[in-house]
């Protein structure tokens, strides 16, 4: 080791992936339905894309993971953003196509996406 | 894909490998293949949790789900309900005893966890200690890269002495002030030590570390030997603990492949290497003189003070020696700084001190508050009181060393000058709960025996003082106590103690000093009356058979030396001077008819 900048590189580069096991609760969570009823209605790939993304555009402290079934299931596959301080957004009928503008646009610039959510779709 | 969501942690600690943590491991990985779930969820063994008694511990990131005792049949289950269906398998979760209502138990959450502040053990059970990139992206060898980059080696004794760190081996003496002596001692040659031997029966803190997280010691012995001068480094580890020792050599082993062991560290011109030594196996080993005689290859035996280990130390050069948890601490305070250390605590002790809690408890463990934190709280917040109802009677401090504390002192603030103040002391940091049904004279007398047979002999007054001690106190304990062996305990400790060599020696009396002064009236009543009156001294015993009796003649059936007596359907009568003291026939009366005082 010569240099902070190698230390800090190392640093970086394994961050991410221990992000979720760090203290502190200004964590973004993106918390997937999983239940049969979500499985069943395409949420796995909806989780991986998550991932995907996340991982494709170095964010930290953001963690994606599963709950059971949150009882709607005619809106499956279903998910909830969970940002520190602010009001939980759950999106419905998410497909893996929808997941990185949710990332672009909510994740990582804060504007919820209105149309992929659930007052947009019990509001119709 | 490399980045995992989600984390399976399960604990590696020694505790917990014995529980069968290993095969759960093995099995983790098994089903999450074949659910197809290994390109997101990773299994990582860890460190010690503290939790030990309700092992192997696994815990499942991000949610921090804390699951206890769980089997190698419980695997599929978290594997298909909570790693594929994110359900959290309720039954498997941690379960506080003393709490009613279920919980979603994660770390957080849990009694046991939430008044504790992890400092020393901050990493401890979070982070993959065979993995140096783990260890690097919770901030690690920030810390020495600051000091070798931008500090002074006086820079870094003065923010030492700053933070008021004081050592956590025992003694408590103030780290910075002990650094300033070794970088004041002009040589060619100086080394910088760990003290791993952990001898102290109970304490298991400082193998947690080094199982859990090695490299904060590896980092800090650096940093230490980058402040007093020193370019070699020896960490002298128990040999009975043969992961710590596994995970150390490991972890030095990557530190030197990353150059952060070796020559020219960071680029400053600082070389630093260091070396493992196993234990003789000796308690006297830990004591600091006799350790280096051990390092050295020779007799574990103590020399006298001075001259101190700063002045002419291992290999007769000036040598720092601190303890495991006192390293631990280190890079975190450079890294958030002196004024951060000192608001934790309270004056003149800093910082947080880490407690193997057992005994009488409920919930036995490793466990890290803040100094000043209220005795009663460890006792009854963390270790959720005492078991099957029973009453708190003491909890002894300081092992070997230290001394008891009874109920009228729940109430004190914990640290190393209140403890001492009390006549016990904070020692490394063994705290053993006891209840009504605990001895104080057995208690004293059995870690007495510990001393005895630990003493290297190399001094008269341990060797032979502790010896005439342990032989009144094991006759008080028989009934056959004499007027005076009070008298003549309390002399002899006083002489043991202002006239024995080493802290060994010096400090071995204090169990029996301590609970003269708190329990005397235990000690009077073997003597005067031939009576234990937590009724644990089996010789002091007598069984007697009530009026309670059906004259059933059970007892008399069991009873190995026909002691008892007595005719069918009459009331039966145990004759006190044939009896052993067995305890059989109490265990056999189905009326409840025996009883024992
Ligand atoms: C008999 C005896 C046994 C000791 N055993 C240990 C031990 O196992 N671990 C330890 O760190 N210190 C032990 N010590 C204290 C050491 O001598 C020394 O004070 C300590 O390692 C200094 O480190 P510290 O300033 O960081 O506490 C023992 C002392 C005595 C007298
Ligand atoms: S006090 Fe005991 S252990 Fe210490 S040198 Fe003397 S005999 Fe040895
Ligand atoms: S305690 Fe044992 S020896 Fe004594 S009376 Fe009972 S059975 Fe017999
Ligand atoms: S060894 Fe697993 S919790 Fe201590």
């Amino acid at each position: 080791m010569k240099s902070l900048a190698e230390l800090e590189a190392i640093r970086a580069k394994t961050l991410e992936k221990v992000a979720m096991r760090k203290e502190g609760d200004d964590a973004v969570r993106i918390v997937v339905g999983m239940a049969t009823c979500g499985i069943a209605a395409g949420a796995r790939p909806v989780m991986l894309k998550f991932v995907e993304e996340v991982q494709k555009r170095n964010l930290q402290n953001v963690t994606v993971s599963q709950t059971g079934c949150i009882g709607m299931c005619r809106l499956e596959p279903m998910l909830d953003v969970i940002m520190p301080g602010k009001e939980k957004v759950t999106y419905v009928k998410v497909n893996p196509d929808m997941v990185s503008r949710i990332v672009a646009e909510h994740i990582v610039n804060g504007r919820p996406v209105q149309e992929y959510t659930i007052g947009a779709a019990e509001g119709k | 894909m490399d980045l995992f969501r989600a984390h399976v942690l399960v604990c590696g600690g020694t505790g917990c490998t014995s529980s069968g943590s290993a095969e759960l491991i093995a099995r983790f990985e098994e089903q999450i293949a074949k659910n197809g779930l290994d390109k997101e969820v990773k299994v990582i063994r860890t460190g010690c949790f503290g939790l030990c008694e309700a092992g192997p511990v696994v815990i499942v990131y991000p949610e921090g789900t804390f699951y206890s005792r769980i089997r190698v049949e419980d695997v599929d289950e978290i594997v298909s309900e909570h790693l594929l269906k994110g359900r959290t398998v309720q039954h498997l979760v941690y379960k506080e005893k003393a709490a009613e209502e279920e919980q979603h138990a994660t770390l957080e959450n849990i009694d046991f966890y939430r008044p504790q502040m992890r400092l020393a053990l901050r990493n401890c059970g979070v982070i993959d200690p065979e993995n140096i990139d783990e260890y690097i992206a919770f901030d690690g060898y920030k810390a020495l890269a600051k000091v070798l980059t931008e500090w002074k080696p006086e820079d870094v004794i003065k923010e030492m002495i700053d933070s008021g760190l004081r050592g956590r081996g025992g003694g408590g003496f103030p780290t910075g002030k002990k650094w300033q002596f070794a970088a004041a001692s002009k040589a060619d040659q100086k080394y910088i030590i760990c003290n791993a031997d952990e001898g102290d029966p109970g304490a298991f803190m400082d193998r947690s570390i080094l199982e859990g997280d090695p490299h904060s010691v590896i980092e800090a012995m650096a940093i230490g030997g980058y402040a007093i001068g020193a370019t070699e480094g020896y960490v002298y580890v128990r040999a009975e603990y043969p992961i710590a020792v596994k995970r150390l050599q490991l972890a030095i082993d990557q530190a030197r492949e990353y150059g952060l062991l070796g020559k020219n560290i960071f680029g400053s011109g600082f070389d630093f290497d260091m070396y493992i030594r196993l234990g003789a196996g000796a308690f006297v080993c830990g004591e600091e003189t006799a350790l280096m005689r051990s390092i050295e290859g020779g007799r574990g035996e103590p020399t006298p003070k001075p001259p101190f280990p700063a002045v002419r130390g291992l290999f007769d050069k000036p040598s720092n020696i601190n303890n495991v948890e006192t390293y631990a601490n280190i890079p975190l305070i450079i890294n958030k700084g002196a004024d951060w250390f000192k608001s934790i605590g309270t004056p003149g002790n800093s910082g947080t001190k880490v407690f193997a809690l057992g005994g009488k408890i409920n919930n036995t463990g490793l466990v890290e508050v803040p100094m000043g934190t209220p005795l009663r709280d460890v006792i009854y917040k963390i270790g959720g009181g005492i078991p099957n109802g029973k009453a708190f009677k003491a909890v002894q401090t300081g092992g070997p060393s230290g001394g008891c504390i009874p109920a009228e002192h729940l109430d004190i603030a914990i640290d190393y000058d209140s403890l001492t103040s009390i006549g016990s002391m904070m020692g490394s940091g063994g705290m053993i709960v006891m209840d009504e049904d605990n001895c104080m004279v057995d208690i004293a007398r059995f870690f007495l025996d510990f001393t005895v047979d630990e003493s290297c002999g190399k001094c008269t007054p341990c060797r032979i003082g502790t010896k005439r001690m342990l032989e009144i106190l094991e006759r008080i304990t028989e009934g056959k106590g004499e007027e005076g062996d009070i008298e003549k305990l309390e002399a002899l400790a006083n002489n043991i103690k202002s006239t024995a060599l080493c802290g060994l020696g010096q400090t071995a009396p204090n169990p029996v000093l301590s609970t003269l002064k708190y329990f005397r009236s235990e000690y009077e009543a073997h003597i005067k009356e031939k009576r234990c009156p937590a009724h644990h001294c089996q010789k002091l015993l007598n069984y007697e058979i009530t009026d309670k009796c059906r004259g059933c003649t059970a007892c008399a059936r069991v009873c190995p030396v026909n002691a008892i007596t007595g005719s069918v359907k009459e009331m039966h009568h145990i004759d006190t001077t044939k009896c052993i003291k067995c305890g059989s026939c109490m265990e056999k009366c189905r009326f409840g008819a025996i009883v024992k005082n």
